[in-house]
């Protein structure tokens, strides 16, 4: 078919969309495979009935369902069909799209759980609203016999709600329990479940108070907390999860039937593995053929590219850049560098692990204060009224209900939902659900370079030296290679309009640059060992024209989108900042200067970085640690908050607490700002509760509570911090 | 007061009703792609016949 091509392609593919939608859908028989694909682009009407309507037209296609909320599409086809290749399809025709590995994706079942939660939050709605009707006509007047059957329905309806809805409560109430502890949960069972036996002794003996309003509407409150958590919760879960799964784990084997794909998991020590161009090295081991070059930027920081042969020891995540090789494994898997350097991390995450959120903080004072009251209550009546139990038991269950910890249920939750939603906008993902306090508490900030600061990617800097024909010859030499600075000065020379000089024979030499005939004599675009030029000090390439001086390009790798405008926007906040890399001082002195970092450090080894951020943070310093590489993982973990790019190895965004998705760094002075007035939101919250208990919890201990009374101040505090929560959308 | 023999089931029933419709979009997952929901009425390409499961 044609392919359509304008600047949305969608609305193009839209009306053929819908003649050919149909097409493909049947199965034939065979047992079907299931394919995630990634639509990170997508945003209209168009977009979804393009991408699946075009996809239910390929082969072996037999279902396509785009999902616009997690910008993803779920394709059911043929067992031969190949995830690569509809994704490249689907990026050909202009939907930019990735193949997921589904094994990383447990986005099935924990959507189950949401959906659990939600039924059980359906339910107590259900059975509030309809409590809540019949309590109004028992509180504005009715009695008797008419006060006695609303009771009995409200228990009716009561009863299997609680079964069903309170069920989250008193599994988790019953695991604390168990082995001992007290959590939120045993204070808010114990009161639904005294509210609901006392309400129900009431009912029988024609009592004036029933709770069932009251132990309903505690769970509802509840549950939304419950909810809300869950949600931001999962949110950054599946975002993390995409991001591991869009690195699907493949290595290129080497055995006598040929190459085949397999699954870094299944390599074995010994096995040969080919490395093509571009491509990351997937295990640890030695160069058995082939000359290359490789980027290690991602494990030392330095920038300037290693040149590989025979018997070059190479580590997983190393880069590949010009020419194939064959790497025999020597660890693989668990074994391999990228595993050893997760043992740096375990250590100094054991000490993170022990922070304690503010909501641990509260409940582990309110727990138990909760329970001395009411006990203190049920005595002290049993002994002021003479031994009447009945009336005894009414006010600490009274107590219990009134002290409900929704302010510590809802408003936490409601806050961190709210915060991390705004920043999820502006492009940053809280991975851990501590990330946000501890943000809120950062007073020094230390950088990586190559790759956080800058870009990772080289651009051509601009010399006025360079001749015209110089520049159409490196341009006809560099375009047919996947070198980073081959495809920087392609890049360069297009932006400046210059057309390819006619070479011919152009082929690479592996590890040393490329080479072609232009006018009869031998050109030659690369190392400067290889054309025996002199070489400067920064990250150049050089051309040399038979017989003339080599003429050298030099590149400088550009900041990251917004760089400046974060830093001075962190140092407005009065934060040390330093710049840490594991490169040469040069490089790291350039960059410094560029973004206004006085302090820096240069050849730091991942143990040294590690090591300063520790010491930075036993001198009393809560440090925020921005990094990407491999080098960086063991001080991302030994930080007392950590960022990394989504660009970064999985290894560090894996050990990090907040994945920055976008190329820009903006986000990152006002993530601070917001993570401090989103813990100011949650100690107001909890001043709130404190004032309303200080207020209620005085008036039930004097047996002065009712039940309107009771389902008033707790509709009333629930709604106030809820809606103090929402002023952080704002602003 | 004896309508409340007639209103209090009424009330029970229509309650009960949209709880059962609650329960059937959750379980029909309704709830899985609410920005694409919002963006599918605006295509016309389900508009002569729904989709067949």
């Amino acid at each position: 078919m044609s392919v359509p091509l304008s600047a949305c392609p969608a609305c193009d593919a839209a009306p053929l969309a819908k003649a050919q939608a149909g097409k493909g859908v049947a199965g034939n028989g065979m047992e079907g495979k299931r394919i995630m694909l990634s639509l990170p682009h997508i945003y209209c009407a168009a977009c979804i009935a393009g991408v699946e309507g075009n996809l239910a037209q390929q082969d072996g296609v037999r279902a396509a369902r785009v999902n616009l909320t997690l910008k993803r599409a779920t394709v059911d086809v043929d067992p031969d069909v190949e995830p690569e290749t509809l994704a490249n399809y689907l990026t050909g025709i202009g939907f930019e799209a990735y193949e997921l590995d589904a094994g990383q994706l447990t986005s099935t079942a924990t959507d189950k759980m949401g959906k659990d939660l939600l039924m059980r939050l359906g339910v107590a709605g259900f059975a509030m609203m309809n409590v809540m009707l019949l309590s109004v006509a028992v509180w504005s007047g009715a009695t008797d016999a008419t006060r006695d059957m609303f009771h009995w329905i409200s228990a009716a309806i009561a009863i299997p709600t609680i079964g069903f809805s309170s069920q989250v409560f008193f599994k988790s109430a019953w695991t604390a329990l168990r082995v001992g502890r007290l959590n939120m949960d045993v204070p808010i069972s114990l009161a639904i479940l005294l509210a609901l036996g006392m309400s129900l002794y009431e009912t029988a003996q024609s009592g004036e108070h029933a709770y069932f309003d009251a132990a309903l509407s505690l769970t509802f409150f509840l549950l939304a907390g419950r909810y809300l958590d869950y949600r931001t919760r999962s949110v950054a879960r599946s975002a993390a999860e995409e991001l591991a799964a869009l690195e699907v784990p493949r290595a290129l084997r080497l055995t006598d039937a040929g190459d085949e794909q397999v699954s870094v998991a299944e390599l074995a020590v010994g096995d040969i593995v080919r490395v093509v161009p571009g491509a990351r090295v997937p295990v640890d081991g030695i160069v058995v053929t082939g000359e290359s070059e490789l980027d290690r930027s991602l494990l030392t920081g330095e920038s300037l590219p290693v040149a590989a042969g025979p018997d070059t020891v190479v580590s997983t995540g190393e880069v590949n850049l010009t020419g194939p090789m064959t790497v025999r494994v020597t660890a693989a898997g668990r074994d391999s560098s990228l595993h050893r350097m997760a043992d740096l991390v375990a250590i100094a995450e054991t000490a993170r692990n022990r922070y304690t959120s503010l909501a641990d903080k509260a409940a582990k004072i309110y727990a138990p204060l909760v329970h001395i009251l009411a006990l203190g209550a049920f005595l002290a009546w049993l002994w002021i009224s003479g031994g009447d139990v009945r009336l005894a038991l009414n006010i600490a269950v009274a107590v219990l209900i009134i002290t409900c910890p929704c302010a510590l249920g809802l408003a936490v939750p409601a806050v961190t939902t709210a915060a991390s939603g705004r920043l999820f906008k502006q492009g940053m993902l809280l991975k851990s659900a501590t990330a946000m306090e501890r943000l809120a508490e950062v007073d020094h900030v230390v950088f990586d370079k190559t790759g956080t600061l800058t870009q990772g990617k080289p651009v051509m800097d601009e010399n006025a030296q360079h001749r015209t024909q110089d520049l159409e010859i490196a341009l006809a030499l560099a375009e047919g290679s996947s070198h980073p600075l081959a495809l920087s000065l392609t890049q360069a020379a297009r932006a400046k309009g210059i057309v390819p000089a006619e070479v011919s024979r152009v082929h690479e030499v592996p590890g040393k640059g490329i080479e072609g005939i232009w006018n009869g004599k031998t050109v030659r675009l690369g190392r400067a060992e290889w054309l025996g030029a002199n070489a400067v000090g920064q990250t150049a390439t050089y051309l040399s024209v038979s017989g003339a001086r080599p003429v050298a390009f030099t590149f400088t790798d550009r900041l990251r989108e917004a760089v400046n405008e974060a830093i001075s926007g962190l140092k407005a906040q009065g934060m040390g900042i330093t710049l840490i890399s594991g490169d040469v001082p040069a490089a790291v002195a350039d960059i410094a200067g560029r973004v206004g970092i006085s302090d820096w450090k240069a050849d730091t080894l991942p143990e040294g970085k590690a090591e300063y951020v520790a010491r930075l943070g036993k001198s009393g310093k809560r440090v925020l640690m921005v990094g990407d590489g491999l080098n960086d993982t063991a001080a991302l973990a030994a930080a007392h908050v950590s960022i990394s790019p989504a660009s970064a190895l999985e290894a560090a965004r894996v050990v990090s607490d907040i994945v920055l998705l976008g190329q820009s760094m903006g986000p990152l002075g006002e993530a601070t700002l917001m993570a401090k007035s989103a813990t100011r939101r949650i100690k107001e919250n909890f001043a709130i509760a404190a004032g309303y208990n200080a207020i209620a919890i005085p008036i039930a201990l004097l047996g002065l509570a009712t039940p309107l009374a009771a389902a008033l101040a707790m509709s009333l505090s629930s709604v106030t911090v809820s809606l103090n929560a929402l002023r952080l959308k704002k602003g | 007061m004896n309508v409340l023999v007639y209103l209090i089931p009424i009330s029970l029933l229509l309650g009960g009703g949209g709880l059962a419709a609650f329960f059937w979009t959750l379980r029909s997952e309704q709830y899985d792609d609410p920005d694409g929901n919002s963006q599918r009425i605006l295509s016309d390409r389900w508009d002569d016949r729904p989709p067949e499961e």
